[in-house]
């Protein structure tokens, strides 16, 4: 159905795209937290506290300069446990419709036919972080999967588990799914400006509820690209430069 | 008294063939020149555990076949990609890999710090990293109402191997901001350091250094070796050197290029 019109010319870049939505979802929060190898979030997040002029606290992992922590790795950790982290996010070798994330191997635990490189600290943060942003940039159904592996982390909890946390949403290079911790399933909320319906649907191996129209995911306001690459980027790429120079085209090597 | 010893290799004697050794992740100074010293020397049967993480020191040790146990929470070259050893090893099954997660790591090195038998950790509950460790407990928690948590068994490891900026003659450590190398060592039977430099006078005397300064008494030895953490990066003294990097991902892609890495860079013969 729809296509998008030919003449319909993006003036924003799809990472540009997707760090709006996520700093959108970040919402009103007071500590967000960024793990390594998070370009994108890491990117939202710096947005989201330069809107808020300073807030929220920003801790973005493996960089001294943008994290406050001065009581070794487990500061973090600590500080979710008490709930003093508002916003986490998780990416997986595979997802599944429940919100489960795997991030260990493929097949059989002892006799895997893939190995990533291990949970990191999803299997706790998960529980204990109120807001956490699924996010994979490959949309795919390798990567979105009926059943995970390999439960890293699951979506959800049985009621006597101790759980002030979960997924609020995953979102894609396609689309954004909300999700409903109730019923432990996904909804299509919006799909970004120059995809399909029908391409969300062929690209994902769970089943996800969805409302009769869906709607295009908000682009970018002129005022938050001008932030983001203007004031962002730069401070982005002390951080992810290799990121920073292929997006942005921030001219500052490793 | 700590030892300053002569060679890199006198200070790495109190390391075993087959002892639990724990290393630290890249961000906070990994011992790579004593690294290559342990597989030069041929160490054998090591129970590795990385706090929390690691990448190219536990994927060295995995090829060089010295280790026969992994526990970590995970094992990568970050934007250099996966850890090749480490991935070919787990495939193969070559190594018993003890699945944790970071915070399960850091709470049981603490039990052992506090000279505790274990440490509650809420999450877990309900993955498969659990399920694969039977080592790890679930009981209701004592002070509430059907609450079941998770109990770990503290990590007490014979030796903790790490790289910081420098020491003093009395063999104290400053290790600045990296609190966790004082909980390994504190957790630790040995600790053994190489450090950048020997700062002339007692790192304890001085209100600002002692902060951040690991005392002697925890420690076994020390010996000095400028760019210690090198190609990985020292934090606030030096970066990562990403060509290496790149080098060793892509040379670590097949067991024969691993050999021919370990020739030029850890055995430094001419191959390659």
């Amino acid at each position: 159905m729809n296509a998008p019109p030919p003449e319909a010319k993006k003036d924003f870049r799809d990472e540009e795209l997707l760090a709006s939505v996520i700093a959108d979802l970040i919402g009103d929060a007071r500590h967000v937290a960024v793990g390594n190898a998070s370009p994108i979030p890491a990117l939202a997040s710096l947005l989201a506290r330069e809107r808020g002029k300073g807030t929220p606290y920003v801790s973005l992992l493996g960089s001294p300069k943008h994290t406050f922590f001065t009581d070794g790795g487990r500061e973090l950790f600590d500080c979710a446990g008490q709930g003093r982290i508002d916003v986490f996010f998780l990416s997986g070798g595979e997802i599944d419709g429940e919100g489960n994330v795997n991030l260990v191997s493929i097949g059989e635990y002892e006799h895997p036919t893939a190995r990533f490189p291990g949970s990191f600290g999803s299997s706790y943060l998960y529980y204990v972080v109120p807001k956490v942003i699924l996010f994979r940039t490959e949309h795919s159904k390798r990567t979105l999967v009926p059943r995970v592996s390999f439960i890293s982390a699951p979506g959800g909890s049985p009621d006597n588990v101790h759980r002030t946390g979960g997924p609020v949403g995953l979102i894609t290079n396609r689309c954004f799914f909300s999700f409903d911790r109730q019923r432990k399933r996904f909804k299509l909320a919006s799909i970004h400006p120059g995809h399909t319906l029908a391409e969300v649907i062929v690209n994902t191996g769970f089943e996800f509820d969805r409302p009769p129209d869906v709607p295009e995911t908000r682009a970018p306001s002129p005022e938050t690209l001008r932030l983001m690459r203007e004031t962002v980027a730069p401070e982005l790429a002390e951080v992810y430069p290799q990121f920073a120079a292929r997006v942005f085209g921030i001219g500052k090597s490793a | 008294m700590p030892m300053i010893a002569r060679t890199l290799d006198d200070a790495l004697s109190a390391i075993a063939d087959g002892c639990l050794l724990a290393v630290p992740r890249e961000s906070t100074g990994v011992g790579m020149a004593a690294t290559r010293a342990l597989i030069r020397r041929g160490i054998k049967r090591l129970s590795l555990v990385a706090l929390p993480t690691s990448s190219l020191q536990a994927d060295l040790l995995i090829g060089a076949g010295c280790v026969e146990t992994l526990e970590t929470s995970a094992v990568s070259l970050g934007e250099f990609g996966l850890a090749p050893r480490f991935t070919a090893a787990v495939m193969a099954g070559t190594i018993r890999m003890k699945d944790a997660t970071c915070p399960a790591l850091h709470a049981a090195f603490q039990a052992s710090e506090k000279g505790v038998p274990f440490m509650p950790l809420r999450g877990l509950i309900g993955s498969d990293v659990l399920d694969h460790r039977p080592d790890w407990v679930v009981m209701n928690n004592p002070f509430g109402n059907n609450d079941p948590i998770v109990l770990l068994p503290a990590i007490k490891p014979d030796v903790t191997l790490f790289h910081a900026p420098m020491a003093d003659r009395a063999g104290n450590i400053w290790i600045g901001r990296q609190r966790e190398l004082v909980t390994m060592a504190h957790a630790s039977a040995k600790t053994v350091v190489t450090v950048e430099k020997i700062h002339e006078g007692n790192l304890l005397d001085d209100p600002q250094l002692a902060a951040g300064t690991l005392p002697g008494f925890y420690v076994e030895s020390v010996a000095v070796v400028e760019r210690g953490c090198w190609p990985l990066p020292l934090p606030e003294h030096y970066p990562w050197d990403g060509e290496h990097l790149k080098e060793y991902a892509k040379l670590a892609a097949t067991e024969e290029g691993f050999a021919s890495y370990l020739e030029r860079y850890v055995y430094e013969r001419a191959a390659a």
